[in-house]
């Protein structure tokens, strides 16, 4: 295995950032910096040990970095997004499960991501977010039932017409 | 069974657990409607996640994402044009080196901005990421990544037209460059990037590495370089034009 393996991994670090990062041209931003990244550090990678995972690493570190500093750039985010407001064109649910998504806290989302899109085991995603298992769990636990939580606050309205 | 903990829910709903400790969890399962209503709730998420996101597997490949993953290409044409520039792989710009000292950052800058051109204006195949059919879309994209809005000056009276795009690794951060080619194939290149250090604006200034000319300057906050392979007589003409049309 040599670093031409990397290119492999793309459409996966692609999906995830996707759905991390939420808009394409942010997501792809995110999966551009996270091949440079490990292209450059590559001789840092052990042979042997899950490459892809060891990317997920990265792109967590390229994240939170962005994360950073897109707070320091948060009203000229707002503006972007009230011109990029248009609808699109997924089913309701998956358009909700996408909303839902960014409100969830990003350490959050990132431990429901890996572990249920990407399908890392627990201490795959330990691994690539540099937090023991433990942690990986009570993040996956709040996450979900935030998650949960969420999908269904489109439901009350029916529930008052129901008590009427 | 009251050993079984809400990990071993998760790790059960996630199909993570070895067999003997899946059949304990399914044991409790059959009299915990609770616990079986979580786990039905988190398949249903992880589902949920797949079916909205898979299609990204898919989509179209960016050429940006392609070049950014791929070693082979990028490293052999670095290599040819330090080589034909004569120049050590010391320069920082290899090593992506960060520098805080603002002269070393100014003398380097139009010496990046040839290397830059060396490596890139002989590609036949993809010359640019983005191409000038998406115009709109290369600056918007160049700009947020620099971080400062960028203009894309218009160079058809000096008989060039755009050809597209491109991100580079800076010593301090993301370059945008520039390509624009004449009816003879002849290409220029713009390089801009944003000041971090030094002076805030300077003159026009020049500087010949090897065979290539560069006209360079900063404005405000950013530094920008013209280059060519070309006599410095003519590529004035061009830099002129550049400089009034985003320094004015």
């Amino acid at each position: 295995m040599d670093s031409t393996e990397i290119a492999a991994h793309i459409p996966r670090l692609r999906r995830y950032a996707r759905a991390l990062a939420g808009d394409s041209d942010r997501a792809d931003d995110l999966v551009q910096d996270t091949l440079e990244r490990a292209l450059a550090k590559f001789h840092l990678w052990r042979r042997g040990s899950d490459m892809r995972a060891w990317m997920f690493a990265i792109m967590h570190n390229v994240f939170i970095n962005q994360l950073k500093q897109r707070r320091e750039l948060a009203l000229d985010e707002a503006a972007e997004a009230r011109l990029e407001g248009a609808p699109r064109s997924d089913s309701l649910e998956l358009r909700d499960l996408d909303a839902a998504l960014k409100r969830l806290p990003a350490e959050q989302r990132e431990v429901l991501l890996l572990v249920g899109l990407e399908q890392l085991s627990y201490s795959e995603a330990g691994q690539a977010l540099n937090v023991p298992v433990g942690t990986v769990m009570s993040r996956l636990s709040r996450g979900r039932e935030r998650l949960r939580v969420l999908m269904s606050g489109a439901a009350p309205a029916t529930n008052l017409k129901l008590v009427k | 069974m009251n050993d079984i903990t809400e990990a071993d829910l998760h790790a059960y709903a996630d199909g993570q657990l070895e067999e003997a400790r899946r059949l304990q969890v399914e044991a409790r399962l059959a009299n915990d409607a609770e616990a079986t209503e979580s786990v039905r709730i988190w398949r249903e998420q992880n589902e949920a996640l797949r079916a909205l996101y898979n299609p990204v597997l898919n989509e179209p490949m960016p050429q940006r994402l392609v070049a950014a993953g791929t070693p082979r290409r990028r490293w052999p044409y670095y290599a040819l044009a330090a080589g034909a520039l004569g120049l050590s792989f010391g320069l920082g710009w290899m090593a992506r080196a960060h520098r805080a000292d603002g002269s070393v950052e100014i003398a380097a800058f139009p010496h990046r901005a040839a290397v830059a051109y060396a490596v890139y204006a002989p590609e036949v195949r993809h010359p640019v990421e983005v191409g000038a059919d998406h115009q709109d879309q290369l600056v918007k994209w160049l700009s947020k990544r620099l971080g400062h809005e960028l203009k894309v000056p218009i160079l058809t009276q000096q008989g060039f037209e755009l050809v597209g795009g491109r991100l580079l690794p800076g010593s301090t951060g993301p370059v945008a460059q520039f390509m624009y080619q004449n009816a003879k194939g002849k290409r220029i290149t713009l390089y801009v990037s944003r000041r971090q250090v030094g002076p805030r604006d300077t003159a026009f200034r020049f500087s010949q590495e090897d065979n290539i000319s560069v006209f360079y300057w900063i404005d405000g906050t950013l530094g920008y370089a013209l280059s060519a392979e070309m006599p410095r007589s003519r590529l004035l003409a061009v830099a002129t034009a550049v400089y009034k049309q985003l320094s004015p």
